[in-house]
């Protein structure tokens, strides 16, 4: 293997683990604020995604579109909140699960009924679109280049949310104590629909951001949501530390081992062996990864107790 | 003297900067009440539950019967015979409070993993478990659900399910806690009479019934035990009336 | 007899009914459909041991479902081409008999068991439903990445297999073997929810402090509840193979396993019943709402988040009441 594909392989694990992030940030934000587990998470990454298909497709704009994909997701985060989830803060996990679960089949179906079964596609925009030369002669396409660095970015900015602002205060505040920060007069409330639509703005981001890589179609939330929920488990859940450390490893983990493991069983095995046995280890191997952490810290790299 | 049935011997916990449990020695012997007291924080639940096995110390050691029981978790101290009461009632609040007992007398027997026979049919665990209800009282609301009980009644019913144990040795965690004062009276008298049958180290607010029941008290202040002795000593000693009462010129 | 027993009496009553005059009026559709009531009631009574007794909230079950599916495929498959499994370093060879399939389903299933319960019993809440999950998922793509018995595509078994002295082809006669196994599962699981091992399971659901203070270890009652109840499902997954006479990774998804708690919820958590009275209704839901409308699942959520948010009991805890028996 190349140094250069190597390197290509690199950053497609980190764009990866990026968009994780996206995702597990918001599922892990409202668990540890508001002890929720939210499954229908996906479906807002969806809803993100097809807000910008259908923003772009009207528009030709790839701005609005990403601004549309934050309000709709935010926009439907809030009134899911409104309607539903704040009745689940008291329930136990498993009334949680079932109703986000049923959340799930409205809102796919819901949008199989408005959009149809076809997939919509979201066109990079041609200023973002063709490959850039990176430093040692690394050709890599802009537009990953321009996840990436989105990404970044709204991780940094969602850690400067947490870290300085008025806000983050309170939602640290609400992670170690609920009863105390209402006591002081925080409207717990209105909090909580703050938190919950700030993780779907997230996630519809990261689905209008892949969007444009992939199709836009219902259920495509589903394969990252469930990603998503290793990297917490692996990053402890409640930590934006732990996702961010968990998304970085289950994106790298995934991409490199994909390439790497059907490359390292052609060295004794015959290449169509090889190919099939490497690419379905290579697609379980997260969750070995997964199985390794838990031995050794049932509750996650950087959980508590 | 008479060989100690449970010790600790020299346990130290540390939570960051605060030491929970200080080089604590004590011990348990055959047909003595023990009570433990101590101002709130003085690090009782954390020693209670490194007693019980819920808890591992950073140093020192828990002997049970002469066994080093220190690596030990909660399930193997019970199997040799430690009965626990918990401070806030741990019931299976669905079951009946007779499903209750019969688990216990379930837990003693073990057979456990049996998958065919009913178990609220089975002669010798509903024995076991009856007579432990009738001697705390309980036979009358073997019907009735657990969580329909009074707090009072909750209580009993922990002490019952510790009998159906047969322990070695008691570990009672505040059972008067919540009591009224009849309730607590009619438990003062009961625990009386158990410490023949197996010693029992008391954790107790209810200084009425400490001081009536108690052999030995030991005090517990931040961490650490300062006096050890009988409820006349410890009335007496200036280390204890200092740290209850803040009685400068005690000494 | 408490109202929850009237209640399961006529609901075996209906089910006997229905396939009765279906049989007598010649309609194989509703015969099928009955089948597979059965079928996914046999998968719910194995999720709800594990559910309803054991409080474990498993969202992997379609492991479990989807191992027997492929128990089932794979033996039958290599019988109807006469290539051995295996050659070395011992000969295993394909077979058609239902009995042979269902043991290899319900020892392979019961071993994925072990194993998945063995690592996620070291967790517990949202942990836990995480990792079974994210378990499933690994063998949901496990198979899609996996061409020896079609992929993503899925595998077509052309006969169904045989059961000694039956006609399996016959609908009343299939419909017959499900109902007797599923059957002697709720017989089963009755007797395991009266038994210690049951006495034990529940009182860990509700407080496992008390359970391990008298000297009974949780995690050993999880994880024997969590094999047993895997076992069963697969049991169900091979069945609904033969009944399709198809197999796919979607027996897999987390949909799967998500339908399996529906029936579970639907009909009632920790009822004997529930996982009966839930798939009953989910095929009748499905069969009359998806007759209506192409997006019936939207009705299906509606209902689900209605049974979640006002009616915790499900269907049958509705009918009859919050008090369950106590003997």
């Amino acid at each position: 293997m190349t140094f250069l594909l190597f390197a290509e392989q690199m950053l497609n694990g980190l764009q990866f683990g990026i968009m994780l992030f996206l995702m597990a940030a918001g599922l892990t934000l409202v668990f540890g604020v508001m002890g929720l587990i939210n499954l229908a998470h996906g479906s807002l990454y969806m809803i993100g995604a097809f807000a910008a298909a259908a923003v772009a497709g009207a528009t030709g704009s790839f701005v609005l579109a990403l601004i549309a994909s934050l309000a709709a997701a935010a926009a439907a985060g809030a009134l899911i909140e409104l309607t539903v989830i704040r009745r689940l803060y008291k329930r136990d996990h498993l009334d949680q699960v079932l109703a986000t679960f049923a959340l799930i089949l409205i809102l796919s179906e819901g949008t199989r009924w408005v959009f149809g079964s076809f997939p919509l596609y979201l066109d990079v925009p041609s200023y973002l679109s063709g490959p850039v030369t990176l430093p040692g002669g690394i050709q890599y396409p802009l537009y990953r280049l321009f996840i990436i660095c989105a990404g970044l970015l709204v991780a940094g900015g969602l850690f400067a949310l947490i870290a300085r602002t008025r806000i983050g205060i309170q939602i640290r505040a609400g992670e170690a104590d609920r009863e105390m920060i209402a006591a002081l007069g925080v409207d717990i409330s209105r909090l909580y629909t703050l938190v919950f639509a700030l993780g779907a703005a997230l996630a519809g981001l990261a689905g209008a951001l892949v969007g444009a890589i992939q199709s836009v179609q219902v259920g495509m939330g589903e394969p990252v949501l469930i990603l998503a929920f290793v990297v917490i488990v692996i990053g402890g859940i409640g930590s934006i530390k732990g996702a961010l450390v968990g998304a970085l490893l289950v994106g790298m983990t995934d991409t490199m081992g994909g390439v790497l493991l059907p490359r390292f069983f052609a060295l004794f095995l015959d290449p169509s062996a090889a190919t099939t046995i490497g690419a379905s280890l290579g697609s379980m191997l997260i969750y070995i990864l997964m199985a390794v952490v838990l031995i050794v810290r049932p509750s996650g790299l950087y959980g508590s107790a | 003297m008479t060989e100690p049935l449970l010790q600790t011997r020299g346990i130290t916990k540390s939570f960051g900067a605060l030491k929970a449990s200080d080089a604590i020695s004590l011990d348990l012997r055959p047909g003595e009440i023990h009570a433990l007291i101590g101002p709130n924080g003085a690090g009782k639940s954390t020693l209670i539950k490194q007693i019980a096995g819920n808890m591992q110390p950073d140093s020192g050691t828990v002997h049970f019967l002469g066994q080093d029981v220190t690596a030990l978790d909660t399930v193997a101290r019970a199997r040799l015979g430690l009965g626990r009461t918990f401070q806030i009632s741990a019931l299976a609040m669905e079951f009946t409070v007779l499903q209750n007992a019969v688990l216990g007398a379930l837990g003693a027997r073990g057979g456990v993993m049996r998958f065919f026979r009913p178990v609220m049919k089975d002669r010798a665990l509903l024995d076991r478990a009856t007579e432990a209800l009738e001697r705390v009282g309980l036979q009358d609301h073997a019907a009735t659900r657990t969580a329909e009980l009074s707090h009072g009644q909750r209580r009993q019913l922990e002490v019952a399910v510790a009998l159906t144990l047969k322990p070695r040795a008691f570990l009672m965690d505040e059972p008067m806690a919540g009591l009224g004062a009849g309730g607590s009276k009619r438990l003062t008298g009961f625990l009386d009479g158990l410490r023949a049958e197996a010693p029992i180290l008391l954790v107790e607010h209810d200084m009425d019934a400490v001081f009536a029941l108690a052999d030995r008290i030991s005090v517990l202040v931040y961490g650490q035990v300062i006096a050890t002795g009988t409820a006349a000593e410890i009335r007496a000693n200036p280390d204890v009336r200092r740290a209850y009462l803040g009685e400068e010129d005690a000494a | 007899m408490t109202r929850e027993n009237y209640i399961n009496a006529g609901l075996t009553f209906l089910l006997v009914l229905v396939p009765f005059w279906a049989w007598s009026t010649g309609q194989a559709y509703i015969l099928t459909l009955c089948t597979k009531v059965a079928i996914l009631a046999l998968a719910g009574v194995g999720l709800n041991i594990a559910l309803g007794l054991g409080g474990l909230v498993s969202f992997g079950h379609a492991a479990f479902f989807g191992i027997g599916g492929y128990a089932m495929g794979i033996l039958a498959s290599h019988a109807q081409t006469f290539d051995p499994i295996m050659e070395w370093p011992i000969l295993i060879e394909g077979t058609k008999s239902m009995p042979v399939i269902w043991l290899v389903a319900m020892i392979t299933s019961a071993l994925a068991a072990l194993l998945i319960g063995a690592l996620s019993l070291r967790t517990s809440g949202v942990y836990f439903i995480m990792i079974t999950l994210a378990f499933g998922q690994m063998l949901y793509y496990f198979t899609i990445g996996w061409p020896a018995y079609g992929g993503e595509d899925g595998l077509s078994i052309y006969v169904r297999n045989s059961f000694p002295g039956l006609n399996t082809l016959v609908p009343v006669q299939f419909l017959i073997l499900s109902y007797v196994i599923l059957g002697l599962a709720l017989l089963f699981s009755a007797r395991l929810s009266r038994a210690p091992f049951g006495l034990a399971l529940t009182a860990a659901r509700q407080n496992a402090d008390r359970v391990e203070t008298v000297g009974i270890a949780p995690y050993r009652l999880r994880l024997v509840a969590f094999v047993i109840s895997g076992a069963i499902t697969g049991l169900a997954g091979a069945l609904f193979a033969d009944l399709n006479r198809f197999i796919s990774p979607t027996m897999f998804s987390w949909h799967t396993s998500g339908e399996i708690m529906i029936f579970v919820i639907l009909g009632g958590v920790g009822r004997l019943y529930g996982p009966v009275a839930g798939a009953a209704l989910f095929i009748l839901l499905e069969h009359l709402l998806g007759g209506v409308s192409d997006y019936w699942k939207i009705f299906l959520g509606a209902l689900l988040l209605a049974v979640v948010l006002f009616a915790r009991g499900g269907l049958i805890g509705t009918l009859a009441g919050r008090e369950v028996a106590h003997d």
